[in-house]
């Protein structure tokens, strides 16, 4: 495997008086499409956030492409080329479908040829693309958080659960929009509750559990141990489906 | 932008409710002139600190302060330029107007500046220290300008071209409240273009709904609140001027008064909308003016039971912005 366009060593988060992570570590190759897997409440948000720095980590490092990102603010961390999907989706409301591509577009207006690669996955962009992003439907959103994220090219994407909420055929086209992207010059890291949606995307694999990491792998292995999918994940029948 | 119509009738609404309660509708026409005006110098006063509070969450009890300078610039500035002022010639009154208002603004502005520097920037995120912090920078900007412009009120001389009134038919429309009302709108068009039409304009306006995610996406918001918080400083300075000269006398506590109606329009209007902001400073200009002849008494109280009624049927003003 080549070598990690993102790692995490002994990364420590604290959010007011609650201790949250407690020694994160684990790497993203670069050009891979990584899975953070995890029980509710496992931390797994806090890590993107952590790593975004809209928390600060108290101790540890991380790296990406080679420099320390541990101190740097928010902004300057997505200057380097990391673009963020949150699980809140947070698009702006108030902003018109255009207003926020354009927004997320840093250098000068959205690419036509990109638009439509995008608008071919998530036709439901280009139908509304004027209207208040505060009116589409919740799946529709998720289409346009992850769009704002992938509307010009990017080193790293962190897509915190980007499934909730989508139709099956939405789920195909994101999945293909994801390896596409990884084919080109983009790692990924996707927090997913999906197993079967997991299983397909991700080369490599990370679970947490009570803000550690407790298995990092190859997903082909980890999908095949039963065993160590249920101690970790508990996941019952609805894994397999 | 806004697909939400209801709060817009209401200004028309008011105006078309009061024309019975007044009677004469010389009177009326009077009247809707001079709340028109009022409230549109109150949204100019205001238009920036709904933006700071939107922007950054931050309560600056010290826009006041702000409001006051600018009153205090225009009246020294028109006081050198006096002559211009009564000089029979609209150009000549203008051109004396125009840079007391301009030094008014960037006084003003650039007070914003360091006030946001040392006043405001070590307690972000603190509501309660916000409100205490600001609260005493207004004391000590109340205290200045007396240390520099004396205790005593100052008097402002309206410029010939600005007093008096035309006579159109049996109604008189004061000149000075028609300039307020083409600042006041010229203003506010500046700010919905900024906003609706330009990056900036966009970047804060998402910034209002979800400063976090516009970190995330790579822009430095405090930089941006700086911006908006120096321009809003600026706005309420010429706010303030246009106030002074419209009292014609300013004091040291003209900001804390005035401030007390530009909270009631911000809070009406939906923290962190200019849209709601505009509406609810007509409103207020608007009843203040129509209470005031109709019951004289109850003057004082009308501005809060507005706002009482408005926060009752929308808790979170006319146009609450949405937010994380
Ligand atoms: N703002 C906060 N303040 C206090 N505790 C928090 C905060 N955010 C998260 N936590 C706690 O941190 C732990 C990890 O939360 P996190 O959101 O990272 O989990 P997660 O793995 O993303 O879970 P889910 O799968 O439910 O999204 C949880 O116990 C949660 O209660
Ligand atoms: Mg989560």
């Amino acid at each position: 495997m080549s070598a990690p366009i993102l790692s995490l060593r002994g990364v420590e988060t604290r959010i007011g008086r609650y201790h949250i992570l407690h020694g994160v570590e684990f790497d993203v190759p670069e050009g891979g499409l990584t899975m953070l897997l995890g029980r509710n409440g496992a931390g797994k948000t806090t890590t993107l956030r952590t790593i975004m720095g809209l928390w600060r980590a108290s101790a540890g490092e991380i790296r990406f492409a080679g420099r320390d990102i541990t101190r740097m603010s928010t902004p300057e961390i997505a200057m380097l080329g990391i673009a963020y999907v949150p699980e809140s989706m947070a698009i702006f409301a108030d902003l018109t479908v255009r207003e926020n591509l354009v927004l997320a577009a840093r250098q000068g207006p959205p690419e036509r040829k990109r638009l439509e690669w995008i608008f071919a996955r998530f036709s439901a962009l280009e139908r509304f693309w004027h209207l208040p992003a505060g009116h589409l439907s919740g799946g529709q959103k998720q289409m346009l958080a992850v769009a704002r994220a992938i509307v010009e090219p990017r080193r790293l994407l962190l897509v915190d659960e980007p499934t909730k909420g989508l139709a099956p055929a939405i789920v195909a086209n994101m999945i293909e929009a994801f390896r596409e992207l990884k084919d080109g010059a983009t790692s990924l890291l996707v927090v997913e509750q999906n197993f079967a949606f997991a299983r397909r995307l991700g080369n490599g694999v990370a679970v947490m559990d009570d803000g550690r990491v407790a298995h990092t792998g190859d997903m082909a292995q980890f999908a095949a141990d039963d065993a160590l999918q249920q101690h970790l994940l508990g996941l019952g029948m609805d894994a397999h489906q | 932008m806004k697909r939400d119509f209801i709060p817009l009738l209401l200004v028309p609404g008011i105006i078309i409710a009061a024309l019975p309660l007044v009677g004469s509708s010389e009177s009326w026409a009077t009247l809707t002139l001079a709340g028109l005006a009022m409230g549109l110098m109150i949204f100019v006063m205001a238009s920036g600190l709904t933006l700071t509070f939107g922007l950054m969450d931050v309560l600056n009890f010290g826009h006041g302060a702000f409001i006051a300078i600018g009153a205090f610039v225009t009246a020294s500035v028109m006081a050198g330029l006096a002559p211009w002022l009564k000089a029979d010639s609209l150009w000549l009154n203008l051109a004396a107007i125009g840079p007391a208002m301009l030094a008014a603004m960037a006084v003003s502005g650039g007070l914003g500046l360091a006030f946001e520097r040392a006043i405001v920037r070590p307690v972000y995120g603190q509501h309660l220290k916000q409100i205490l912090v600001t609260t005493g920078g207004l004391i000590v900007a109340e205290q200045l300008i007396k240390v520099v412009w004396g205790p005593d009120q100052i008097t402002l001389a309206r410029p010939t071209a600005l007093r008096g009134a035309f006579l159109l038919g049996e109604i008189a429309i004061e000149k000075y409240r028609i300039f307020a009302v083409v600042i006041g709108l010229a203003v506010f068009a500046a700010l919905s273009v900024t906003l609706n039409r330009t990056r900036i304009g966009l970047l804060i306006r998402a910034g209002v709904e979800n400063g976090e995610m516009v970190e995330a996406l790579g822009y430095r918001i405090r930089r941006l609140f700086v911006g908006v918080f120096a321009v809003g400083s600026a706005l309420a300075g010429l706010g303030g001027a246009m106030w002074g000269i419209y009292q014609e006398t300013v004091t040291a506590t003209i900001g804390a008064q005035v401030a007390v109606l530009v909270f009631i329009v911000i809070i009406i209007g939906g923290l962190g909308s200019v849209g709601g902001c505009f509406i609810g400073a007509l409103l207020v200009g608007l009843t203040a003016n129509y209470v005031g002849f109709l019951a004289p008494k109850v003057a004082l109280g009308s501005n809060i039971l507005l706002m009482a009624i408005i926060l009752l049927w929308r808790p979170q003003g006319l146009y609450p912005v949405a937010r994380r």
